[in-house]
C-alpha cells in the first residue's frame, strides 16, 4: 500500500508537460488546466528526484486551490537540492574549528564595528593557529622572495639581497614561461621537490629521499584528505577502518565522514601527558576488526590539540604496531619544528623507520605529512605543503599522480615559499643572519607563551593543563559544575560548548570547545591557542581565570 | 633387526611425505596469497601474515575503486611521453625535432603570454609591503594593496581567510557580476571564492551526488566535455549522462538531444545536474541567448540543478556571437523562472586575458541555493580552511581593475586588449589552416583557447591500434615525430567513428603558424602511409 501511495507521486502539470513531451504525447496545458486538475499521478517507472512524503503533502494541499496557474505550479516546484537529498555523507561532517562558536564570534565582531555595546571591545580569536592573525611577523626573505616571483621587474632592484634574488630566479626558471601564472607539474614543481627531499635528507641525518616519493600539496589537509580518499575502499564489514587519536585535529573525523570511512578511535593518555599507549591501539583495533577492516594509522606529532611531543621510542613501538597489524601509517609532523619542552626532540617517522632497519624500512607503508602554515612560518594562507610517501606500491602510486592531475597542480606561490623554507639562506648568504633572528626570535617567543599559558592555567581551581610540549595549543581540562552541565544538556548542547559559548559573549575571547576534537567521556576540554602576542595572552588567560572563577560560582 | 629396518623405512617414509604435505601447503599458501591480494583481502587472514612477507596494504586491487576509475586525458600519457621527451633531448638525444611544444592544455603564461603588470605589481606589494614605500609602484596598485592587506588577518597574506573567502574580494565579486549582467543583483554571500573553478565543481558535484543504485544522482555533461567533469563523476561514483553536441552545427546544443540522453538516462539512475561549459571547451562554440533560454526552461520542466561553466567567459571572437551569461538569461526570463531555477555558475583567473593558470583562483555564485544546503556547503568548504589568499587577491584585481581615471588604467587596457585580439587572431588562423588540410575539418573557434577539429584516419590506421584510441595512436605518433602535443578527442569523448585531437591556440603566431605546417604535413604523410 504504502509503496503505492509513493508511485502515485503527484506532480505539478508543467512537469507532465515535460514528461509527456519526452514520451511524444503533446500534451495541452490549457487543457489540463479547463478541466482543473493540476495534479495527475506519476505513473513512470522511475519516479521523479526531489519527491518525498513531504512532498506528498504539498501536493494535496495544491488539491485544495485548484485553479492554479501554470506559473505557480513551477515556481511551487521543489528545489532539486535539498538538505534530505543531498549527498548524506557530507551532512556528517563536523568541524569544529571553524564551527558554530567562530560564526558567533564574526557576528559580534560585525556588532563591534556597529557600534553595540558589549563588555569587550575586541574579539580575540584564539581558536585557530593563525599565526599572522596574531601578529606574527612574516619571514622577510621568504618575503621578498615572493614579491620577486610575483613582478621579476623587480629583479634589477638593489633593495634586495643577492640571494633573493638568486631564488627568485631558479624559481622562475622552473615555471612555464618563467612565470609563476603557469601551471605546474601536477605532483609539483621538479625542483621544488628536489629541494623538499634534500630538506628531508638533512633533517634525517642523511636518510635517501627520493624527490619522485615527494608531492606538493595545497596545504597539509589537502594531502591528508587525498591519501584517505586511495585508501577508502570495501563496503560493509570490509569497509576500511581509520584509527585516529581522541583527541585529534577535527580534519580527520571530517575527511572520514565525507569519505564514508570508519573512524576508529584511541584515546590518548591525559595523565601521562597525553602519552600513546600500545594497548590502547591495540585495544582500539581489536573492538574495531569486527565491523570494518583497520587499514590506517594517523599519528599527530607533535599533537593538536594536545601538544604532547612523542618520544623516539613511543614511535617505534607505533611502527612495530603497524608492521604487526598490518597497517598504512599517516604521520602527521605539520609542527615539527614546534618544540619547547626540555627533554624533548621531534623524530620523524621516516628516520626511526629506517633506524629499525630493512625489517620495516623496507616492508612498511607510511605517508608524511609537511606545510608551510605552522613551526616558525606560520603562512598559512599561501596553503603550501607537501607529502613524502614510502613504500607505496608503484602501481597505486602511478593512481596517485593521475589523481592529483585532476586538480592540475597546488598554487604555485605556495609551492615556492615550500622551496624556501626547505632550502632557506645558509650562512654565508647575505640574508642568513637576518633569517636566523626571525627564525629565532619566533620560537623563542612561541617557547615562552607555551610555558606561561601552562603556568598560569594551572594557577586556576578547576583547570588542569598538561604541559605544552610542542605545536601551538593548550588542551586543558576544565571541571564544570553540575548545574552547568544539566543546564547545557537542556539547551541540547555538550557542556563545553555551553561554557566557550559564554566565554565568547562575556569576554570575546573564542575558544574550541573539547568536544570538536573528542574527549573522554564525562571530561570537559577547550583548545586554545598559544599564538597571541605575550602581553595580550597574559591578559587573555586572567580573563579566562576570572571567567572560570565566575563560571563556578554562578552555578554552584 | 629386519623389525628396526622396517620401523626405519616407516620413519622414512613418514618423513617423506610430511616434506611432501608442507611443500603442498607452501604451494597453495602462496597460490592462495596471490589470489588474497589481487581482491580486497578480508582483515584477518592479513593481520596473521609475517612481517617479512607481507604484502602492501595499499595496492591496486585494496585502493579506491572509484579512484582507479578516473581518467584525465589533459594531463594523460601523452603528456606524460611528452615530459620523457623533453627530457631526452636535455639529454642530447637526437628526435626530429629540437623542443616539445605543449599545446595540450591552456596555459597561457607557459605559452609565452605576458602576465597583467597591474596585476603583478599590485601582488608583489601584498607579498612584501615594505614595497609600499617604493615609488616605483603607481599610487593605485598601492591602494589596492592596502585595502586588500587591510581585509587581512594581521595585514598579512600569510593568514588564513574565512572559509568562503575575504569578505571583500565577494563584494568585489559581486558587484562585477552586477556590471556584467547589466544590473541583475548579486549578493555577497552567494559568492564562495574557490581554488581554481575545479575545486568549484567538484565541491558541488560532491554536495549534489547522492542515492543507491537506480536512485543514484545522474549528472548530464556535454559530449566533447572538458574531462575534469568525467574525473569528478568517476570518484564520487555519480552517474554520468552523455549529451552530444552537434559537431555539423558548430557544436551547438539541441534540447532535443537533452531530452532523448534524460530520458534513456532515468532507466537507470536519477538525473539531477545538467552541467553547460560556455564558451564550449574542447569545442569553442559560443551559445545564442535563445539556446541558453532552452536550456533554463529545459532545467525547469525536468527539475534539474543547472552547473554553468564560464571560465571563458572574455574570450569570445566570432563575429555576431556575444557571451551571455546563465544568470542574465535566467533573470530575463521572468521571476517564474529567477525565482525557482537553481544554478550555479563557475568562474576562474586562469582564462580569459588573465592566464594565471598557477594561482589556482575562482569562484562560484550559488542562485535559489536551499539554505539550509548554503549552511551545508559553507561547512564543508570550512574544512580546507580557505582557498589560496595570492589567488584570491588576484580575483579581486580581476574583478576591479584600474579604472579610466586611475594611473594603471593605459597600461592595463592596452595589455588586456592586446592579448584578447591576438587570441582572436590566432583563433581565426587556426581555423583558417586547419581546414585547408584534406581530411581534416574544424569548425570556427568561436570562442575559449581551443580548436577540436575532425580528422579523417585510414582503416589501416584504425586497425593498427594495439589497445589504444585509434586518435591516441595519431597524436602519439605526432608527438613522436613533431615534438607537438595535443591531447586525442578520445580523452574528451566523441561520436563514435569519429576522431578528434583537441589543440590550444595559444602558442605565439609565428609559433603557431609552424605548428599547425607541422600538423599538416604529418597528417599527410600519416594518411598516405596508413592508406
Amino acid at each position: 500500500m504504502s509503496i503505492c501511495v509513493l508511485r502515485a507521486q503527484m506532480l505539478p502539470c508543467k512537469t507532465v508537460l515535460s514528461w509527456t513531451r519526452g514520451t511524444g504525447n503533446r500534451c495541452d496545458i490549457a487543457r489540463l488546466r479547463k478541466c482543473g486538475v493540476c495534479y495527475v499521478p506519476n505513473l513512470s517507472p522511475v519516479s521523479f528526484p526531489s519527491r518525498t512524503l513531504s512532498n506528498l503533502a504539498t501536493a494535496h494541499s495544491g488539491l485544495a486551490r485548484r485553479e492554479m496557474a501554470e506559473n505557480e505550479a513551477l515556481s511551487r516546484r521543489q528545489k532539486v537540492l535539498t538538505i534530505d537529498t543531498m549527498n548524506a555523507n557530507i551532512k556528517k561532517v563536523e568541524y569544529a574549528v571553524r564551527g558554530p562558536i567562530v560564526q558567533r564570534a564574526v557576528q559580534i565582531e560585525k556588532e563591534l564595528k556597529e557600534g553595540v555595546k558589549k563588555p569587550f571591545n575586541e574579539v580575540i580569536k584564539a581558536n585557530i593557529g593563525d599565526a599572522h592573525a596574531m601578529g606574527q611577523r612574516p619571514v622577510t626573505f621568504f618575503r621578498q622572495v615572493l614579491a620577486l616571483c610575483s613582478y621579476p621587474e623587480l629583479l634589477d632592484d638593489d633593495k634586495f639581497p643577492e640571494d633573493t634574488k638568486y631564488r627568485a630566479q631558479r624559481i622562475l626558471k622552473a615555471c612555464g614561461g618563467s612565470s609563476i601564472g603557469a601551471y605546474t607539474a601536477s605532483q609539483g614543481i621538479e625542483c621544488v621537490r628536489q629541494d623538499v627531499s634534500r630538506y628531508i635528507e638533512r633533517r634525517d641525518g642523511g636518510v635517501p629521499c627520493d624527490p619522485d616519493n615527494i608531492y606538493l600539496t595545497t596545504g597539509a589537509s589537502d594531502g591528508i584528505v587525498t591519501m584517505l580518499k586511495l585508501l577508502t575502499a570495501g563496503e560493509g564489514r570490509t569497509r576500511t577502518g581509520v584509527m585516529i587519536p581522541i583527541p585529534q585535529y577535527p580534519l580527520y573525523s571530517a575527511a572520514i565522514a565525507e569519505l564514508g570511512a570508519v573512524q576508529l578511535n584511541y584515546y590518548l593518555d591525559e595523565d601521562k601527558c597525553w602519552g600513546l599507549d600500545i594497548s590502547e591501539l591495540q585495544r582500539s583495533l581489536q573492538a574495531a576488526s569486527k565491523h570494518c577492516n583497520p587499514r590506517v594509522l594517523c599519528i599527530i606529532n607533535p599533537g593538536n590539540p594536545t601538544g604532547q611531543v612523542q618520544s623516539r621510542e613511543r614511535i617505534e613501538d607505533v611502527i612495530r604496531f603497524a608492521a604487526k597489524e598490518r597497517l598504512f601509517l599517516m604521520a602527521d609532523e605539520v609542527y615539527q619544528d614546534n618544540v619547547y619542552a626540555e627533554g624533548c626532540k621531534f623524530y620523524s617517522f621516516k628516520k626511526v623507520l629506517y633506524e629499525m632497519g630493512p625489517e620495516y624500512f623496507n616492508t612498511v607503508e607510511l605517508a608524511s605529512f609537511h606545510s608551510t602554515s605552522k613551526c616558525y612560518m606560520g603562512e598559512c594562507g599561501m596553503r603550501g605543503g607537501y607529502m613524502e610517501v614510502i613504500n607505496m606500491d608503484s602501481e597505486v602510486k602511478a593512481q596517485l599522480t593521475k589523481l592529483v592531475s585532476v586538480r592540475l597542480c597546488p598554487p604555485v606561490p605556495g609551492q615556492a615559499l615550500m622551496a624556501l623554507v626547505t632550502n632557506s639562506p645558509q650562512p654565508g648568504e647575505p640574508s642568513h643572519a637576518q633569517f636566523l633572528k626571525e627564525r629565532t626570535a619566533t620560537l623563542g617567543d612561541l617557547a615562552q607563551k607555551a610555558k606561561l599559558t601552562e603556568e598560569i592555567l594551572n594557577t586556576v581551581p578547576g583547570i588542569r593543563c598538561n604541559p605544552v610540549q610542542g605545536a601551538m595549543y593548550s588542551f586543558p581540562q576544565i571541571t564544570l559544575p553540575e548545574r552547568a552541565i544539566r543546564e547545557a544538556k537542556e539547551k541540547g548542547q555538550a557542556p563545553d560548548m555551553f561554557y566557550c559559548m559564554k566565554l565568547l559573549e562575556e569576554t570575546g575571547i573564542c575558544l574550541v570547545p573539547g568536544s570538536g576534537f573528542g574527549q573522554k567521556e564525562g571530561t570537559y576540554h577547550f583548545r586554545m591557542t598559544i599564538l597571541p602576542p605575550a602581553d595580550k595572552l597574559k591578559i587573555l588567560l586572567s580573563k579566562v581565570k576570572e571567567f572560570h572563577q565566575r563560571f563556578t560560582k554562578c552555578y554552584s | 633387526m629386519v623389525e628396526s629396518a622396517l620401523s626405519n623405512i616407516y620413519i622414512y617414509i613418514y618423513i617423506y611425505i610430511y616434506i611432501y604435505i608442507y611443500i603442498y601447503k607452501i604451494w597453495v599458501s602462496s597460490v592462495g596469497r596471490r589470489r588474497v591480494f589481487s581482491n580486497p583481502p578480508p582483515t584477518h587472514e592479513m593481520t596473521e601474515n609475517s612481517v617479512v612477507h607481507r604484502g602492501k596494504v595499499l595496492t591496486l586491487g585494496t585502493m579506491n575503486p572509484s579512484v582507479k576509475r578516473v581518467e584525465y586525458a589533459v594531463r594523460g600519457p601523452i603528456v606524460q611521453r611528452a615530459v620523457q621527451l623533453e627530457q631526452e633531448l636535455k639529454q642530447g638525444i637526437q628526435k626530429p625535432f629540437t623542443e616539445v611544444i605543449k599545446a595540450n592544455i591552456g596555459d597561457c603564461h607557459a605559452m609565452g603570454q605576458q602576465p597583467i603588470t597591474f596585476f603583478r605589481q599590485v601582488l608583489a606589494l601584498c607579498c612584501y609591503p615594505d614595497l609600499l614605500e617604493d615609488n616605483r609602484f603607481p599610487e593605485d596598485t598601492k591602494t589596492r594593496a592596502r585595502r586588500i592587506l587591510q581585509a587581512c588577518g594581521g595585514g598579512s597574506l600569510g593568514s588564513y581567510s574565512a572559509s568562503q573567502g575575504i569578505e571583500i574580494v565577494r563584494q568585489d565579486v559581486a558587484r562585477y557580476i552586477e556590471k556584467r549582467d547589466g544590473g541583475i543583483p548579486c549578493n555577497p554571500d552567494n559568492i564562495y571564492l574557490t581554488t581554481g573553478a575545479s575545486d568549484g565543481i567538484t565541491t558541488m558535484l560532491k554536495l549534489l551526488v547522492s542515492g543507491e543504485g537506480s536512485s543514484r544522482t545522474g549528472v548530464m555533461i556535454s559530449i566533447p566535455q572538458y574531462p575534469l567533469y568525467s574525473a569528478a563523476l568517476a570518484e564520487l561514483s555519480a552517474v554520468q549522462i552523455s549529451y552530444y553536441l552537434d559537431e555539423e552545427n558548430c557544436w551547438s546544443l539541441a534540447v532535443g538531444e537533452l531530452q532523448h540522453a534524460l530520458e534513456a538516462a532515468r532507466q537507470y539512475c536519477r538525473p539531477r545536474v545538467l552541467c553547460i561549459i560556455n564558451p564550449g571547451n574542447p569545442t569553442g562554440q559560443v551559445q545564442s541567448r535563445q539556446c541558453i533560454e532552452d536550456v533554463i526552461k529545459f532545467a525547469a520542466e525536468q527539475n534539474l540543478f543547472l552547473m554553468a561553466d564560464e571560465v571563458y567567459q572574455d574570450n569570445v571572437y566570432a563575429d555576431g556571437c556575444r557571451f551571455h551569461s546563465f544568470k542574465k538569461v535566467l533573470f530575463e526570463m521572468g521571476s517564474k523562472y529567477s525565482d525557482q531555477v537553481e544554478l550555479v555558475s563557475f568562474h576562474s583567473t586562469s582564462k580569459c586575458y588573465m592566464g594565471e593558470c598557477g594561482f589556482r583562483a575562482g569562484y562560484m555564485e550559488v542562485v535559489n541555493m536551499d539554505p539550509e544546503v548554503k549552511v551545508q556547503l559553507t561547512k564543508l568548504v570550512s574544512v580546507r580552511l580557505c582557498p589560496p589568499v595570492p589567488g584570491q587577491v588576484l580575483l579581486d584585481l580581476v574583478v576591479n581593475p584600474p579604472l579610466p581615471e586611475e594611473p594603471s588604467y593605459r597600461t592595463f587596457f592596452e595589455e588586456r586588449s592586446a592579448t584578447l585580439a591576438m587570441l582572436a587572431e590566432k583563433a581565426r588562423m587556426t581555423q583558417q589552416i586547419l581546414n585547408e588540410v584534406p581530411g581534416i575539418t574544424c569548425n570556427p573557434v568561436q570562442g575559449a583557447m581551443y580548436t577540436f577539429p575532425r580528422i579523417q584516419l585510414p582503416p589501416k590506421a584504425i586497425a593498427q591500434e594495439k589497445g589504444q584510441a585509434p586518435d591516441m595512436f595519431y597524436c602519439m605518433k605526432l608527438l613522436e615525430e613533431t615534438g607537438i602535443c595535443l591531447v586525442p578527442g578520445s580523452g574528451f569523448g566523441q561520436r563514435d567513428g569519429t576522431y578528434h585531437f583537441r589543440m590550444t591556440i595559444l602558442p605565439p603566431t609565428d609559433k603557431l603558424k609552424i605548428v599547425l605546417a607541422k600538423i599538416k604535413e604529418f597528417h599527410q604523410s600519416f594518411t598516405e602511409q596508413y592508406s
